[in-house]
Formats: structure tokens, sequence, C-alpha cells
């Protein structure tokens, strides 16, 4: 190789020369703009102080329970989603095993007569069956884990149906006792949700587990070159976001007081990816957040509860969702090259 | 200790120590390509070794075996006196093989302290990242080893080719690597940064506790830093001096004849 082009090459990806000379309230500000969960939270933040204006009830306890409803089981999902995506893929079927999960608590406890916990505990390891086979047809069969999801997606589903002939059922009487520590208590699905936050924010940003998730979904080859076990990084977070999504459906179930087979599904699936992309998580795998997805869940949530307090129509909500979607994304691609072009 | 003696080089007094790795007989076929027909070489302690070859030799594919990328489809690897079979490239990092890509082994998305330790992090106690000691040890050595960059807290992906290259390199070295075996260290890379990857290689070379194998197109270089030099033409190892007895204008009669011979039919 010649040692012109090499000089060329050298060159063009040379940092621009020195930093700028800075205000401490410059750097701080910068410093704020530059996490990635900067711009989320400012719209989060906008969007309380609208619909604060637009509607008096928006702050009353009551309503922020209900936000918190609908915020908690998304962001939860999000999560695993946030995981999967920052190492390279994508779970589509954790919806339905959103689905599934309460209905094997329930069949547990009604019909083989487990205790509620154990009960909880074993849908729980169902799940993450559900997940092992996701990533190993999609580690080790290398379908990609949009097609390998899409049909565990549908068995999944067939799976509740069948089991539960399409009929809903009533919260195990011997699972009572449980149930406000499981959803039921107007805080309880919130808490959850931000300690498993916290939690995966701490494995995302702090632990090997996360260091090489995001190495495996940067840089694959270079990953495993430097002896990164990419197929276990994956296998694993397909089976975190299982588990997290049969949680959150278990919460779920506790809280509306009904085990539903129309529950979930697809609906909170494609919330749950619509908040981690909002987030600031880039589908293309290497970057993402887990805090981002809570925001964006939390924007999601405050938007579909704030439109039906100033009373507009549930329609147009899609409308602004696919625009918000599009325009983080967007930003998102502008912002990350305004990062990687230094300062 | 079993000390190989079916070498393919002969006449080579480049190195003085012992044989630390010896090549034997390896063959690797992908499909219908046979990448490395039969193989033999060796490789002496602190020697660095300059494996040249065109496009297509089987010179990747020979390092990927020696770092365990991939396996021979036969013949011995023989470390240290022991054969070897490298089951991944965490195993032969655990035997003391490192490898430095071609096609650089780092992650854009993290920190150079990151990338300095990826696949090897240090932890703390309660299983975190210990980011603080990875951040100082990286400076420390990037520093020792001349490597100049902003912070060791960028994104690798905003520093130049020639400067990622130089800390996967650095990266190399700061394992306890006792073979470093390095693919194409001064591609793409100005003269002053490869300038500074040929200084350090003499360093190692040095200190001598590190032996090296270099893939290079660029055989003027090979000739600055290596020791020995061997030439792979399809497959097999045809060519086997000390630097001291050959030229550069023999190495590039030698690869030029074989472009001519293929291209004569």
């Amino acid at each position: 190789m010649s040692e012109t082009i090499d000089n060329r090459i050298g060159e063009t990806r040379a940092p621009s020369p020195g930093p700028p000379a800075r205000g401490p309230l410059r750097t701080g500000a910068e410093a704020f703009l530059r996490r990635r969960e900067a711009s989320i939270l400012l719209v989060a933040v906008a969007l309380f102080v609208y619909f604060r204006t637009a509607s008096d009830v928006f702050l009353t306890n009551d309503n922020l329970v209900n936000i918190s409803q609908v915020l908690a089981p998304a962001a939860i999902i999000a999560v695993g989603q946030v995981l999967l995506l920052v190492s390279g893929e994508i779970d589509l079927s954790v919806g339905m095993v959103f689905t599934l999960a309460p209905f094997l608590v329930h069949y547990a406890i009604d019909y083989y007569g487990v205790f509620p916990v154990p009960a909880i505990a074993l849908a729980l390891l169902a799940a993450s069956a559900i997940g092992f086979v996701n990533g190993f047809v999609t580690v080790v069969l290398k379908v990609p884990s949009f097609v390998t999801t899409l049909g565990t997606l549908f068995v999944v589903n067939g799976i509740t149906l069948t089991t539960s002939h399409a009929y809903p059922a009533e919260i195990p009487p011997a699972a009572v006792g449980i149930e406000g520590w499981f959803g039921r208590a107007p805080w309880a699905e919130l808490i959850w949700a931000v300690l498993i936050v916290a939690f995966f924010h701490v494995v995302l940003t702090r632990t090997r587990w996360g260091l090489h998730t995001v190495a495996v979904g940067g840089n694959p080859l270079g990953a495993s070159e430097a002896g990164i076990r990419a197929g276990r990084i994956k296998i694993g977070n397909f089976m975190i976001t299982s588990v997290l999504g049969a949680f959150a459906g278990i919460l779920e179930a506790f809280r509306v007081q009904s085990i539903d087979p129309t529950a979930g599904g697809t609906g909170i699936m494609f919330t749950a990816v619509a908040a981690a992309v909002i987030g600031g998580t880039a589908l293309a795998g290497g970057s993402g957040t887990v805090i981002g997805a809570f925001l964006g869940a939390l924007v999601l949530a405050v938007l579909g509860n704030g439109f039906n307090l100033i009373g507009i129509s549930a329609n147009p909500f899609n409308l602004i969702l696919g625009a918000a979607i599009l325009i983080s994304m967007i930003s998102n691609v502008y912002l990350a090259r305004l990062r990687r072009a230094g300062r | 200790m079993t000390k190989a003696t079916t070498h393919g080089g002969t006449g080579t007094n480049g190195g003085t120590g012992t044989t630390v790795l010896s090549v034997e007989h390896v063959a690797k076929r992908f499909g219908a390509v046979t990448a490395l027909r039969d193989v033999n070489l060796r490789l002496r302690r602190g020697e660095v070794l300059g494996l040249i070859g065109d496009n297509g030799a089987g010179k990747s594919t020979l390092l990927k075996i020696l770092c365990g990328f991939h396996r021979p489809d036969s013949g011995r690897i023989v470390l240290n006196g022991d054969e070897v079979t490298l089951k991944s490239v965490e195993h032969a990092r655990s035997l003391g093989i490192d490898a430095v890509y071609q096609d650089l082994a780092l992650v854009n998305e993290l920190t150079v302290y990151h990338n300095m330790f990826l696949g090897r992090e240090k932890v703390r106690p309660t299983r975190l990242l210990n980011n603080r000691a990875m951040r100082r040890v990286a400076a420390e050595h990037l520093r020792d080893m001349g490597v100049n960059i902003p912070s060791v807290d960028v994104e690798v992906a905003k520093l130049s080719g020639g400067q990622r290259q130089a800390i996967a390199v650095a990266r190399s070295v700061y394992s306890d690597a006792r073979i470093l075996l390095l693919d194409e260290p001064l591609a793409a890379m100005g003269a002053k940064e490869g300038a500074l990857i040929l200084d350090l290689v003499r360093d190692l070379k040095r200190r001598g506790e590190v032996s090296i194998i270099i893939i290079a197109h660029n055989y003027a270089q090979v000739l600055e830093v290596c020791d020995r030099v061997n030439l792979l033409q399809h497959g097999e190892i045809t060519f086997d001096k000390a630097t001291s007895d050959t030229s550069l204008q023999e190495l590039t009669d030698l690869v030029v004849a074989e472009y001519r011979a293929a291209r004569g039919g």
C-alpha cells in the first residue's frame, strides 16, 4: 500500500484541531446535550408543561397513576428491546409472551395447585425458554431475528389461544394475596418498571455484559475476534427480553384483574420498540440507552393521556406517534453525526 | 519436550532463541477453495518474522489459524514444544497468542479505554466495570508507547485510521501476549504513524520477550524490522531467509516472477 494513500485515509478521519474555549455554563449545556437522553427528556418536560396548562386534572394523583400504568409495561418491555437492538437484533414475539405469561400462572395455580409465587417463577422460566428458542434459531440456525420472532410470535399466540380456548380467565383466588405487590397497588407497576430500568441501565453501561452487548452490535466480527462470545450475549438478551415481557404481562393481568387472551400482542410490542427508538436506540445496533427508552415510553404515555384529557380523539394519535418516530430518528442520525464530528 | 525437527525452512539464523511456535504441514480448505496446502513455519523466541505473499496466498488464513479463529484441516501446531489444538480465540490468547487484524477489531461505539480492554475488562468485586482503573492504565500504556490521542474517553469512531490501528496494536502489546500476530499493521497509516508502529515493534524486539509475525505488503518495511522473511505462495511457504541474507530486490523479483508465471500460464 503506497504512502500517499495511507496519508489520505489518515487525514480524512483526523479529528478537528482542538476544542474551542468554553465557559462552564456552555460546557455544562453541551455535556447535557451530548447525552443521548437529552432530546427526549426535553420533549417529556415540554409535554408535561403543556398538558399541565391545558388541563386541570393532568397533574392529579389519579391521572398520574393512569399515566404510570400505561407507561410501565411498555417501559419494561422496551428495556429488553433496547438490549436486543443494541446487540443488533429485535424481538417481535415479546408481546405474545406478555399475553401468554399470566395464563401460565393461571394454569399452574388452578390446574396444578402450585403456590402463586412459584407459579410466577415458572411462567418466567417458560418465557426464558421461549427467549432461548428465539436466540438459538437466530444465532445458531442463522435465521434473521426479525423472521425468527415473527414465527414465534404466531406460535406463542397460538399456544395462548388453543390452551385458553380464547376465553379470558379470572385471577386465581389463591393469588389475590399477592396481587398488590404485582401490579394491583396504584404505583406498583411503575416501581417495578423503575427498578428494572435502573438495574438494566447499570447492566448496559457498567458491566461486561453491557459492554459486550454494544460490541456485538457495533462490530460483530471485531467483537468475536476480541474473544467475545456473540452468540451467548445475543441468546441471553433474547431470554432477558422474553422474561421481561412475561413479567410485564403478569403485572398487567393483576392490575386489570383479568387474564385476557387479547391483551398485549403486537400493540404493546411495537409501542415498546417505538419507545426504544424514540429514546435514541439505533436499530442498526451498537448504541442505545435504557433510560432513553423509559423516557420514550413516558412521552408516548403522556401523549396518549394528554390527548384524551384535552378532548382530542384517539384517532390522530398514531399520526403523532409515527411523526415522533420519524422526527426522533432523523434527529438521532443528525445528532450522532454531530457527536461523531468531534465537539 | 518433543522438539520439532521437521521445519520447512533451511539456513535460517535470524533468531538465536529456541523455537516458540512451529507450524507443521498445516492445510486448510474452504469448500472447493484450498487456502493452505502444506504450510511449515517456525518462529523463534524474540524473533520478528515477516510473512509476505500475494493476495489470496493464504496469509490471513494462516494467521486466523494461529490465533484460534479457524481450525486447520490437518497438520500440527507446536507451541513451546507441545502440540496444541487452538479451540478459540480466547483459548489461543490464554496460551499467549494474540492477533491484530486487518479489519480492525475495534468497536467504534466504545471509548478508547473500553476498546483497550475489550474481552478482558477489569471489574470490581461487585462485578461492575472498573472504569477508573481501565482509563488510567490505558492512558499510561498509550503514553508509554507514544500513541498520541486526544483522550482515552473519546469514542474510537472519532479517531483517525492510524490512531485506531495504533490502539489495536497497543492493545495486543498490553495483553500478556508472548506471540503477537500483526495483520497489515501498517495499512491505512500515515508515514508518521507507520514509523511509530515500526518503532514499537523494534522496541518489543529489543525487550526480547515477545515473538512477532508480521503480515505485510510493504516489503521495504518488512526488511526494516524483521529478522526473517517467509514467502507464502499458493498455500505453501516457498521461501525462508534471514533478512540479512536477502534484499528488497530479491523479494520483489520473487513475487513478480510468480505473477509472470501465473500470467504466462
